[in-house]
């Protein structure tokens, strides 16, 4: 190459700049964006171990581990830890070259020799990253042989689930462990006679450990005696006293051992569960209910009703009161959202229980949006909608990212945004609020710790709502249309 | 004459050292011991060993090659697209997490986002290949200010077989533009080092001298490399060395431009913070081109001083006359500085364990703030990182590479630190035992703190982990 054939170096310029600065807003860039077939921008989705290692850190003394590259595990801890503003110990097995050429067998032997030994679990979690499932590596055989070798005793409990993440998000990740793990720990525990008056209760991928406590006290007011599955409320929400402890909280492991004798399992989330629903369903002794997440009136009424009707309790008076004082926040606060346009995004669970919501309020969910999912979902999604007037003209977009929805608002605009942190470019873009619900939230303190779900979940929902859209009256308005009240 | 620290031996040390280890099965016993010792100022080159593997289930901080090369290296060009290349995960974790802050207009002009080929089944099974070309074109037409595409591939890329550097090839030839490939997936080496060394010679394989300068070359001619710009923290360096009459015409990475970083091979000389990330490159710019390079510290005023006399005495006396002035200028300020935190600091110790510089860099700027260091180690450093330490460290103090959470814990248990300085993972750990805590990979979403805006930030950084009144809570009355 000659000397002439080095380019100089090109700085942008500001003409360039300001035209594409408006060219992303028109619909022709809407139109060639949504003509993408193979970049992904900007999605709202995580890969499957990660939902592993959060059931993992929900089950008590239960150290997750990672078989298959350390990169992947500090990955998934930092996301936990930022999210919750808390530890998540996880061990990886390291698995690297070599591991890739011979299989990963001897890291796992080694690793679970070390994590046994230096934290002392009374069960470990085993799932994979890509790495082990891309070249194929054989966990039944493996597990079977590490403890055949002796490398943990054999009567040890190493529930194990393949989560490729190929295939699927972190909420299928999050089932196939708690599959593992429920499957694991039943095995031969199932009693004669009638089903015990116990409710096993599964709350699917959720990164807000106030819902967890929320449930615990709902099914504490009805007096129902329960086993919370993949309990992360005091893994993920410790105190701080001075001592550190590596398994704070979590599902006992005897009470998950138990659950299979229980007279009901419900779901709360629906498409978080379905291999471990399936799998209650065929072995369990108990019914199998799936139920939309509990986020509204609605939601939480056909949550509590299904609890009385099962068990044959009468809804508690407590609880009616909390309803009662739900739908005043709500009729009183309405004013403030009505009519007010949203895009939503997140897990499809998430999106059905709050679109119920935003219905309920007369809010409307203008831009449904789920990064990774299937027509079942989408049909559902627009079935729901199809309930209410302001579900008319909403759209369900699935298998779009974030990027797609940036086109969506500079062409078909809406007032507000739900979803995890990631949204905060389309706020600060669009000039429009970002009200954080899912997961990861990573810029903001405490919100895993206000319950989203039940009758003060609603409160709480149109709390954080309402009240942004009046500090945006009064940070935004003249003098003159200043006032007092709002 | 060595530092020493009151009550830290070599004898405790080794000590705790054993101690510690003895409760490891056998075998991790012994992988793990050379890893750890008492730091032996003197010695020639340090006893602590690095850049191995790993040791499985030990609970480790590392990342990957991945993590190095699209968090460190990649990631702050702020210019490029950078393409994850392979399943979600990867790129969705290390999007907006690690800092690196950068000027532009987002999704026009610069790009911290997460693009990714999102590999499912199929692309397993058939390769990636066709769909990364087809992705490269879709993100040019749809971010056409670009001014390059960087493709990194994540583990599973390396598995298939796919071919990513026939596909950038080709793909640079259709764009015009800068395509490069990056082969970092995360199984290849022990840490993110690897992937920080990968990325050094896509660079070098595919980047450098690609490019000139419009400008006419002057004498005084740098380039900034090794600063991420964490918190800003090139933009708190870079008007020292402009002060000083020197013109950066690239920084690496931090806020840098593709472009600028492809001309680098016309500059004077290279200044280097991060030595574990980027001496590759400034090793290869030497025997190619000539460039020397030096390698500086900018935390706290000491070693800033240090460094700026040391940069300006490779120039003319014009340089270093300047050299002096903006010494004189910012010193009364640091100093104002020291005077307000220092009595508030003053024999308090701490330990460290970072990545691959600041175990080392930063221990000036505690010790400026009257802190010392206790224990310091490096998540993916080598043997000349470890060597670089001994002498800035006092003699028995510990020193632990890639230090498992067990180990760590231990360590602090007996040493007592009055702060802990480390990364996410470890940082609740320790709080909840009640020990205060700063993040330095992150900065602990504050920052800058290179140069002397830096060190006031740090300084009242590490006088409000150490003095927060919260601390005294956590012991309830009953
Ligand atoms: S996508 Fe695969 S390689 Fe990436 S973080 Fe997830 S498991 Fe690891
Ligand atoms: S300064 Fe440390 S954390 Fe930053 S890139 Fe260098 S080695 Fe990594």
């Amino acid at each position: 190459m000659t000397e002439n054939a080095v380019k100089k170096v090109y700085r942008t310029t500001p003409e360039e700049v300001d035209k594409v600065r408006k060219w992303i807003l028109t619909e022709d860039y809407k139109e060639k964006n949504f003509a993408r077939e193979a970049l992904v921008v900007n999605p709202a989705h995580a890969c499957q171990p990660l939902g592993a290692e959060m059931v993992a850190h929900g089950f008590k003394d239960t150290l997750p581990f990672v078989h298959g590259s350390q990169g992947c595990a500090s990955y998934f801890r930092s996301t936990f830890n930022r999210h919750f503003r808390e530890p998540a110990p996880t061990v990886a097995d390291a698995m690297t070259e070599d591991g890739a050429v011979f299989g990963g067998q001897n890291n796992l032997f080694e690793g679970l020799e070390n994590a046994y030994t230096l934290y002392k679990p009374k069960m470990m979690a085993v799932f994979t990253t890509c790495m082990p499932e891309v070249i194929g590596d054989d966990l039944t055989a493996f597990i079977r042989n590490a403890k055949s070798a002796g490398h943990v005793p054999e009567d040890f409990p190493l529930p194990y689930a393949n989560t490729p993440s190929f295939n699927g998000t972190h909420i299928n990740g999050y089932d196939s462990m708690l599959k593992s793990i429920l499957e694991y720990l039943t095995e031969g525990k199932k009693k004669d006679g009638a089903p015990k008056e116990s409710l096993n209760l599964i709350p699917g991928f959720d990164g807000n450990t106030a819902n967890y406590r929320e449930y615990k006290r709902i099914l504490e007011a009805f007096g129902i005696p329960y086993t919370l599955m993949a309990d992360i409320s005091d893994s993920f929400d410790s105190v701080c006293d001075g001592t550190y402890r590596l398994y704070p909280g979590g599902t006992p492991l005897e009470d998950a051992a138990d659950s299979i004798n229980a007279k009901a399992t419900i779901s709360l989330q629906k498409y978080s569960t379905i291999q471990t629903m399936r799998m209650v369903k065929d072995t369990f002794a108990g019914s199998a209910e799936v139920m939309p997440m509990p986020i509204g009136i609605k939601n939480t009424d056909a949550f509590l009703m299904k609890l009385s009707e099962l068990f044959g309790k009468p809804i508690p008076e407590e609880l009616k009161a909390e309803r009662g004082r739900a739908v005043d926040a709500m009729t009183d606060g309405h004013q403030y959202v009505h009519g007010k346009k949203f895009a939503v995004y997140g897990d499809p669970d998430y999106l059905l229980g709050l679109v119920s919501f935003m219905l309920e309020m007369g809010m409307i969910p203008w831009h449904v949006l789920c990064s990774r999912s299937n027509r079942k979902f989408e049909k559902e999604m627009k079935a729901l909608l199809e309930t209410s007037e302001f579900g008319t003209g909403c759209n369900v977009w699935i298998n779009r990212d974030l990027w797609h929805l940036h086109s969506l608002l500079a062409t078909d605009p809406v007032d507000g945004i739900i979803g995890d942190t990631h949204g905060k470019y389309l706020a600060r873009d669009h000039k429009i609020p970002l009200f954080r619900v899912g997961f990861p939230i990573i810029d903001r303190i405490n919100l895993h710790r206000t319950p989203l779900i039940g009758y003060n979940g609603a409160v709480n929902l149109l709390s954080m709502i309402a009240n942004k859209f009046l500090d945006i009256v009064d940070d935004t308005s003249d003098d003159q249309w200043f006032e007092m009240m709002r | 004459m060595s530092k020493t620290i009151e009550g830290i031996t070599t004898e405790r040390s080794e000590k705790l050292i054993t101690e510690t280890l003895n409760e490891m099965p056998e075998k991790a016993q012994k992988k793990r011991r050379p890893h750890v010792g008492a730091n032996e100022p003197e010695a020639e080159t340090c006893a602590v060993k690095s850049n191995r593997k790993t040791i499985p289930g030990v609970m480790s901080a590392r990342g990957c090659a991945y993590a190095g090369a699209k968090g460190v290296v990649w990631g702050p060009i702020r210019d490029m697209v950078h393409v994850s290349h392979g399943p979600i995960g990867c790129g969705f974790y290390s999007w907006g997490t690690r800092r690196n802050l950068v000027q532009g207009v987002p999704g026009v002009t610069s790009f911290a986002m997460d693009f990714t080929s999102d590999f499912q089944e199929r692309d397993i099974v058939y390769g990636g290949d066709k769909k990364l070309e087809k992705l490269i074109g879709e993100a040019d037409q749809l971010f056409p200010l670009n001014h390059g595409i960087s493709v990194l591939s994540e583990c599973p890329v390396g598995l298939i077989g796919d071919d990513i550097n026939a596909v950038t090839k080709k793909m640079e030839q259709e764009l015009g533009k800068l395509v490069v490939p990056c082969n970092c997936e995360g199984f290849r080496g022990v840490s993110q080092s690897l992937g920080h060394h990968i990325s050094n010679d896509s660079i070098r394989d595919f980047v450098i001298g690609k490019r000139e300068f419009e400008e006419p070359s002057s004498p005084y001619d740098v380039a900034l490399i090794g600063d991420y710009n964490i918190g800003g923290d090139v933009w708190a360096a870079k008007p020292i060395l402009e002060e000083m009459g020197l013109n950066v015409k690239a920084t690496w990475t931090g806020d840098g431009a593709i472009e600028e970083i492809a001309a680098t091979h016309q500059v004077k000389l290279n200044l280097i913070h991060c030595y574990r990330s980027m001496n590759y490159m400034c090793k290869v710019m030497e025997e190619k081109w000539g460039i020397p390079w030096v390698e500086y510290n900018f935390f706290g005023p000491t070693k800033i001083a240090e460094s700026i006399r040391k940069i300006a005495a490779l120039f003319d006396e014009s340089i270093q006359e300047k050299a002096e002035a903006v010494i004189a200028k910012y010193t009364p300020g640091a100093q104002a500085v020291i005077d307000r935190y220092r009595p508030r600091l003053e024999g308090k110790t701490a330990m460290l364990f970072v990545g691959g510089l600041r175990p080392r860099h930063t221990v000036g700027a505690y010790e400026d703030l009257g802190i010392q260091i206790t224990g310091t180690g490096y998540e993916f450093a080598h043997q000349d990182d470890y060597d670089r330490t001994s002498a800035e460290m006092a003699k028995g103090t510990l020193i632990y590479d890639d230090v498992s959470e067990f180990e760590f814990e231990r360590y602090v248990e007996e040493l007592k630190p009055d702060l802990v300085g480390s990364g996410i993972k470890e940082k609740y750990v320790f709080q909840k035992a009640g020990i205060p805590f700063r993040q330095m990979h992150s900065w602990d979403y504050s920052g800058p703190y290179h140069g002397y805006t830096g060190f006031e930030i740090f300084a009242r950084d590490i006088d409000m982990a150490i003095n927060s009144p919260t601390w005294k809570l956590v012991k309830s009355p009953f």
